[in-house]
């Protein structure tokens, strides 16, 4: 008869053979099912004496808990070893694509005017908004240019059939008189008026087509009112956001003396970049100047109390510069192949 | 304006190179918008003479020419040009001259003969087209001088941009005058004195409308001869500022416009008849004017006349018939002030402009006339001869204009500017621009020259010192202001929100043209009123829009030509359509609004998903998904644009605020779109609204859900059938959720089987089975009476 050593070794390298749960299952019951050999072992002890009895009951269940902390491992190693297999027959090519739809994006013009807001909003530049059919008053004499102004032939200005009065509006400024008389009016009676910021981004038109004139262009307005505000504000203001906007300190910003006839003193803004494809080459960017005090008026302000300045601005010439593009046309042709470059 | 730099220095000569000259009156106001070289850069090319040119031994077309270049001996050059005759002065490239296009001159065998030098045409030297022949010198010109110092030829022709208030600066004296201001450089103007008469001829001048024309200076000059050569030196300043040179009468009525500033006009003397006329048209008279147009003078527009016929615009225009010729010899002179108001815009009513107009429209000194009528007689004199009369001149002194004093307080000055600049600075800057300055109390009085028609405020005043001053010289400050935030509301959301998220959901953001093509505005949108632009640019871009969706339908066939056969775009933009008491102009409604096409697969080609074609349901999920939490609601539409059976309107809060639908297979074929792509169109404002939550106490007890199967007629939409069940249930029902819709095997061809999920639950306690049953119970008692349906398996 074989020694309980040996029959521990057995069922160890029995179990170790099963290669499944089931032969691990047949194996087990060879020792420890209800004819297996440890339990025959067992149930032979009932013909020994007693003080044998005890002896050998102790190194019978010795045996059987080697046996059965063999059985645990095994089961746990076959386990292991089908999910494995299961981890294995799950892989997927990682490098396919991924599932689903892909994103569209803004215009180039409107991520520009987003972060012009953004910029202009983190300094208390609220937006404003105006009609593009524009009445003559607040498109043209409202802004300080009477009928048969020559500034009028600055602007080529498109014109309905039928309408003597109403255009289209030639720049945002005729933001301003709306905003400014409807704050005044906001505001009627209050000892201390707030101050007015604003920006007035839009559409605006004009008669003009070609490789860097569109019929159809963005402005963005902007104006600032107050009790005491200067020049130098202005100047300061314009300069912060094209350092801003271009992130970048290597730009030069200059002012030079120009006319409108709703600003005075009135300036063209023009700048230079210090490196890259436009090194050096004055650009020109906006135009800029005090709000002219019969604008004020027009607009409701006293203008012995209060001064302010106003700016117009080409976002699409922003846009331009900031990812160099060369065709002002392509913003409002609707290809695809360009406009996906914004994403 | 264009001008010679050589001309200008004439007057007033700073120490400063032509790129730092053209930077100054940028800075200054007058913006140089270019500034070109006379000629290109060449040396070595001196005035020589021909001594002899022979035949040239070897070559029928050449010739063998003795030069007289200036160096002490007759230098052998063959020169193929056909007018090279003997005793000619041409200019000369020597042995070692550099051609423009760096074209050295070396000594060469031409077919055997030795040649050093070559003579030069026109073209060759880059000075003009003109490759006829050698470029003839006149007969003075000193052999040996170089010949860019002969004909002045480093020089630049600067083209300086002008705005309208600076009328004082549209003649070489006035930019010589500013350029002085600034730089403190002494200024030489010409010096004019009167020429005393010599004939007693004279014509009587009246001024019949002094407001408009408040002074006339004229006069007569006998003995002309109109064909005399314009000189050298004038033809080249004329030319340098662009004005080609005519004859010696135009050419100097030119040049004096450009010298002084007034414009001048010269009549034939002998084909007036009487005096002249500053006057008004009466009904019906027609000028035929020196552009050979023929117009009939508006009542506004301000003629010259004699006693029997009109002659002239006045200050526009001169007349064909009244004008001076080559034959002419007796002519009279005009020198005028006429008002701005009374000129401006006249000439661009005719469709035209004039140098004339354009300077008295923005203001000619008023001063100035009888001067420049002085100065024009004086060339007249030494250029065409003859004898003048004395000077005639009308003058309403009460409607010249006035020159108030204006008042300028230093103490505003500085804060508008947010310099600090002293009164003694400010007097200072004011006096280089021959402003008047006199000081009273803290203020200063100042009154401007008659060249200056730009200040009339304080303002105007606070320019001049800042250009003065210097704009460089303003600091740039970061602005202190009273710091509030600015409100930012909940129930709205930033229509960058709406770009982002229809860009996240696949659309791509367009900016299309306002003004379309008009088939599109009847095609799509049933319009056939549409709003008329007065001046298109192009018939396709004629009459405003009154929606985005055709011109997102354009895009779609643009990118399809490309090969794009994908498309999904959106715009936000105004639409424009005809409403009297439209806001704020009254007339038109002009609403923002918000419009998507999408076209094309339903997803990017992917080896992931079947590939399928986007329709309605795609579309319909964006926009419920840009409204969400919102829910919208969807009814049937009868639409231009769209497909009669796949278009619904878009209500909000039971308003409508849109459309969406497949655009209908007509326009799709007759546009060429290839396949029918799904648009939307909504009121921005509508989409810009938003919810700010409010919490609802959340069950702890458990939710019990039924599935409840009706079959309904085909024709009963899932809106109402969800609106049918709602009302009729229980408050334990908290939803009911559509989640199959069944039309096929099993169900009768004019039957469909809608699937509801009814989620129920009570905040309070764990709901009861009797509950439960008797909610359903409810929900289907409903259904079949309402509409019609049956529960689904109960039997046929």
């Amino acid at each position: 008869m074989e020694t309980l050593d040996q029959l521990v070794q057995q069922a160890v390298a029995d179990f170790a053979a099963a290669v499944d749960g089931a032969a691990l299952e047949q194996a087990k019951a060879r020792y420890l099912g209800k004819s297996g050999s440890l339990t025959e072992r067992l149930k032979a002890l009932g013909k020994l004496a007693a003080d044998e009895r005890r002896e050998a009951g102790a190194a019978i269940n010795r045996a059987k808990d080697a046996i059965e902390h063999a059985l645990d491992a095994r089961r746990q190693a076959l386990r292991e070893a089908a999910l494995l297999a299961q981890l294995a027959a799950e892989a997927l090519d990682v490098t396919l694509p991924g599932r689903g739809g892909a994103p569209g994006g803004l215009h180039p013009v409107s991520r520009t005017l987003e972060r012009v807001e953004a910029l202009f909003g983190s300094i208390g530049f609220i937006v404003a908004d105006g009609p593009e059919i524009e009445t003559d008053w607040h498109n043209f004499t409202a802004l300080n240019t009477p009928e048969n102004h020559p500034a009028r032939s600055m602007h080529d200005t498109f014109y309905l059939e039928g309408h003597d009065d109403v255009l289209l509006r030639t720049h945002t400024s005729p933001v301003q008189i709306r905003a400014m008389q409807e704050h005044v009016a906001r505001h009627a009676g209050r000892e201390h008026m707030p101050e007015l910021r604003l920006i007035a981004p839009g559409r605006v038109y004009r008669v003009d087509s070609d490789a860097t004139h569109s019929p159809m262009f963005h402005q963005v307005e902007g104006l600032w009112v107050g009790e005491n505000v200067s020049f130098a504000d202005l100047k300061g203001v314009i300069a912060d956001f094209l350092r801003k906007f271009f992130e970048t300190e290597d730009l030069q910003v200059r002012f030079r003396p120009s006319f409108f006839p709703f600003t005075e003193p009135s300036a063209e803004i023009d700048v230079a970049f210090m490196s890259g494809a436009l090194e050096g080459r004055w650009l020109e960017i906006a135009g800029c100047g005090m709000v002219h005090p019969n604008v004020l008026r027009f607009g409701g302000f006293d203008p012995e109390r209060y001064t302010g300045f106003a700016f117009g601005m080409g976002p699409d010439r922003l846009t331009m510069l900031r990812y160099g593009v060369n065709d002002l046309r392509l913003f409002f042709e609707g290809d695809l192949r360009f406009l996906s470059q914004f994403r | 304006m264009q001008f010679s730099e050589q001309w200008l220095r004439t007057f007033v000569d700073p120490q400063l190179d032509s790129a730092e000259l053209g930077h100054l009156l940028t800075m200054a106001g007058l913006e140089v918008e270019e500034a070109d070289p006379a000629a290109p850069a060449f040396t070595g090319v001196v005035v020589a003479q021909i001594v002899e040119a022979d035949k040239h031994p070897n070559a029928d077309k050449l010739k063998l020419c003795k030069v007289d270049a200036g160096t002490g001996a007759l230098l052998q050059i063959v020169c193929g040009a056909p007018n090279a005759a003997a005793g000619m002065k041409v200019p000369c490239a020597r042995v070692g001259a550099r051609l423009p296009g760096d074209f050295e001159i070396k000594a060469a065998k031409l077919r055997g003969v030795e040649s050093f030098g070559m003579l030069c045409s026109a073209r060759e030297l880059g000075l003009s087209d003109d490759h006829g022949g050698l470029y003839a010198l006149p007969a003075d010109a000193p052999v040996g001088t170089d010949i860019r110092d002969y004909l002045g030829l480093d020089d630049t022709l600067f083209t300086i941009k002008l705005t309208p208030n600076r009328a004082d600066c549209l003649s070489l004296s006035g930019v010589a005058r500013e350029l002085a201001a600034i730089t403190g450089r002494p200024l030489n103007l010409p010096e004019v004195a009167p020429v005393a008469p010599s004939i007693d001829a004279r014509r009587a001048i009246i001024l019949d409308a002094q407001d408009a024309c408040p002074r006339y200076c004229g006069r007569i000059l006998r003995g002309v001869d109109a064909k005399a050569a314009t000189p050298e030196w004038m033809a080249r300043r004329l030319v340098r500022s662009g004005i080609r040179s005519i004859s010696a009468l135009v050419d100097i009525t030119n040049y004096v416009m450009l010298e002084l500033g007034q414009p001048l006009h010269a009549f034939d003397n002998t084909k007036l008849a009487g005096a002249i006329h500053v006057r008004y048209p009466a009904s019906g008279e027609q000028v035929l004017l020196l552009n050979e147009q023929t117009v009939t003078p508006a009542a506004d527009t301000l003629l010259i006349a004699d006693e029997r016929r009109a002659l002239a615009l006045a200050g526009i225009m001169g007349g064909e018939d009244s004008g001076i010729t080559l034959e002419t010899t007796e002519v009279f002179l005009e020198s005028a002030f006429f008002a701005p108001a009374a000129i401006a815009g006249r000439a661009r009513a005719y469709g035209f402009t004039s140098d004339a107009s354009h300077r008295f429209e923005r203001g000619v000194d008023f001063e100035l006339a009888r001067t420049a009528l002085e100065r024009a007689t004086q060339l007249i004199l030494d250029i065409c001869g003859g004898e003048a009369g004395p000077v005639e001149e009308a003058v309403a002194r009460d409607h010249l204009p006035l020159r108030p004093a204006v008042r300028l307080r230093p103490a505003r000055a500085r804060r508008l500017l947010g310099i600090h600049l002293d009164d003694g600075g400010i007097q200072a800057l004011l006096e280089r621009v021959h402003l008047q300055v006199v000081r009273e109390g803290d203020d200063f009085l100042v009154t401007p020259p008659s060249f200056r028609f730009d200040i009339e405020i304080e303002e105007d005043l606070i320019e001049e010192l800042a250009r003065l001053h210097g704009y460089d010289n303003i600091p740039a400050v970061a602005p202190q202001g009273s710091l509030m935030m600015l409100p930012s509301a909940e129930d709205r959301r930033p229509v960058w929100d709406v770009r982002h998220r229809l860009a996240a959901r696949g659309y791509q953001e367009v900016v299309n043209f306002a003004f379309v093509e008009e088939a599109w505005e009847r095609d799509f949108c049933a319009n056939d009123n549409a709003i008329r632009l007065a001046n298109p640019i192009a018939s396709q871009l004629s009459v405003m829009r009154s929606s985005l969706i055709p011109g997102l339908a354009a895009n779609l066939v643009t990118n399809r030509k490309r090969q794009i056969d994908r498309v999904r775009v959106f715009e936000i933009g105004r639409c424009f359509e005809r409403k009297a008491d439209g806001v704020p102009v009254a007339g038109f409604h002009q609403s923002l609004m918000v419009a998507g096409l999408a076209a094309g697969s339903a997803l990017p080609e992917q080896w992931g998903e079947r590939s399928r074609q986007v329709d309605f349901y795609d579309v319909k999920g964006d926009l419920e998904a840009l409204f969400a939490p919102r829910t919208l609601s969807f009814e049937r539409l009868s639409h231009p644009a769209l497909h009669p059976g796949r278009a619904a309107t878009v209500r909000l809060d039971g308003r409508s605020i849109g459309m969406v639908g497949e655009l209908h297979p007509v326009w799709v074929q007759r546009y060429d779109m290839g396949s029918a792509p799904v648009v939307f169109e909504l009121e921005l404002e509508a989409v810009l609204g938003a919810t700010v939550p409010a919490y609802a106490e959340i069950s702890r007890m458990p939710a019990v859900t039924r599935d409840l199967a009706l079959v309904v007629a085909l024709d009963v939409g899932v809106a109402r059938a969800l609106e049918v069940l709602r009302e009729a249930a229980p408050a334990v029902v908290r939803e009911i959720a559509l989640f199959d819709v069944y039309h096929g095997k099993g169900i009768d061809p004019d039957k469909k089987s809608l699937a509801f999920r009814v989620l129920m639950q009570d905040t309070q306690r764990t709901l009861e089975d009797a509950e439960v049953d008797a909610a359903v119970s409810a929900l289907v008692r409903q259904a079949e009476s309402v509409l019609g349906a049956r529960l689904r398996g109960s039997g046929e």
